[in-house]
């Protein structure tokens, strides 16, 4: 089973990376950038077939090590 | 006093911080790796020492914050058992959940590696009361992720509570935002735990420890504790 969660950062924490990247677009020509901000994404391969018991255990994967819970949200999605 | 440091793969300063022990306590401290699953009998200091642990990887000091060591490392914790995380080292103690808060990337990006001055704010902590509270400490950080941060609650107990012994200041011991070189909160630069026996810090007290590289200001940390142990027993 193919899992993907998505990591980023909380508002209100503050993104110098992301801010970095957003002067390095702003440089580079391309137009409209109003705002970036960086985040991480995990593809994970999940053994077994049953989608809630893969949601949970992705959960438990971000609450214990793939998220910072003090600074950062997850987003987990089963893909297929 | 029986120290303890811990090695993880890409630590890098445990030796900087055994000839700190040695020099100081006069005793070889033992040096633990990450997959033990106990500390030795009879530890009465555990000290988490700087570098890059996993490199870095994932976040800094967040995998190493899951060795099995650690475990071992809360109970100890949580007998009252002191334990000092310096640099990497508080990073893995927040990780770790033995402290409050994260360290973040220094706010202007940058790796710093320079000295910068320490209010001392209070020295009635075991690991302060080899100096005198309001004393200002010439010590060297080298990071790229020693901005402090929490959400306001915690900042605001942290403080409320006299739990930030260490601050970065101007060498006259005035609060300046150019001497807060990472950015950190209220330029937090040493939290204690609720306890009071876990403190974690950015900049090496371990590196100005000997007269021949022409400040010790780092010495009264160490002193400190030996001081701290000799009372105890």
């Amino acid at each position: 089973m193919k899992a993907r969660v998505t990591v980023t950062l909380k508002s209100g924490i503050l993104d110098p990376q992301g801010k970095a990247i957003e002067g390095a677009l702003r440089s580079l020509g391309v137009p409209g950038v109003a705002s970036v901000r960086q985040g991480k994404v995990f593809d994970i391969e999940l053994e077994g077939g049953d989608r809630r018991q893969a949601e949970a255990l992705l959960r438990e994967a971000a609450d214990k090590l793939l998220a910072n819970t003090v600074i950062e949200n997850y987003r987990v999605e089963v893909t297929g | 006093m029986r120290s303890a440091v811990l090695v993880f793969p890409g630590i890098n300063r445990e030796h900087d911080m055994a000839r700190a022990l040695r020099l100081v306590s006069g005793r070889e401290p033992a040096m633990v790796w990450h997959a033990d699953a106990e500390l030795p009998a009879g530890t009465d200091l555990v000290v988490v020492p700087g570098g890059f642990s996993y490199g870095d990887y994932l976040r800094c000091g967040a995998i190493a914050a899951r060795a099995p060591i650690m475990d071992a490392v809360r109970r100890f914790a949580g007998r009252g058992g002191l334990v000092l995380g310096v640099c990497n080292g508080f990073q893995i103690l927040c990780e770790a959940g033995l402290l409050p808060g994260v360290l973040m990337r220094n706010a202007a990006l940058k790796f710093i590696c320079r000295d910068v001055y320490l209010k001392v704010e209070r020295s009635d902590s075991p690991f302060t009361r080899g100096y005198n509270a309001g004393q200002v400490i010439r010590v060297p950080i080298a990071h790229g992720e020693g901005n402090y941060i929490a959400d306001g609650e915690t900042i605001a107990r942290l403080e409320g509570e006299g739990r930030v012994v260490l601050r970065y200041v101007a060498p006259t011991g005035e609060r300046d935002p150019a001497w807060n070189v990472n950015g950190a909160t209220n330029a937090i630069a040493g939290v204690l735990n609720e306890r009071g026996n876990v403190l974690g810090m950015m900049p090496h007290p371990e590196n100005h420890v000997e007269a021949a590289l022409g400040v010790t200001d780092g010495r009264g940390l160490f002193a400190g504790l030996v001081d701290h142990f000799k009372q105890a027993a």
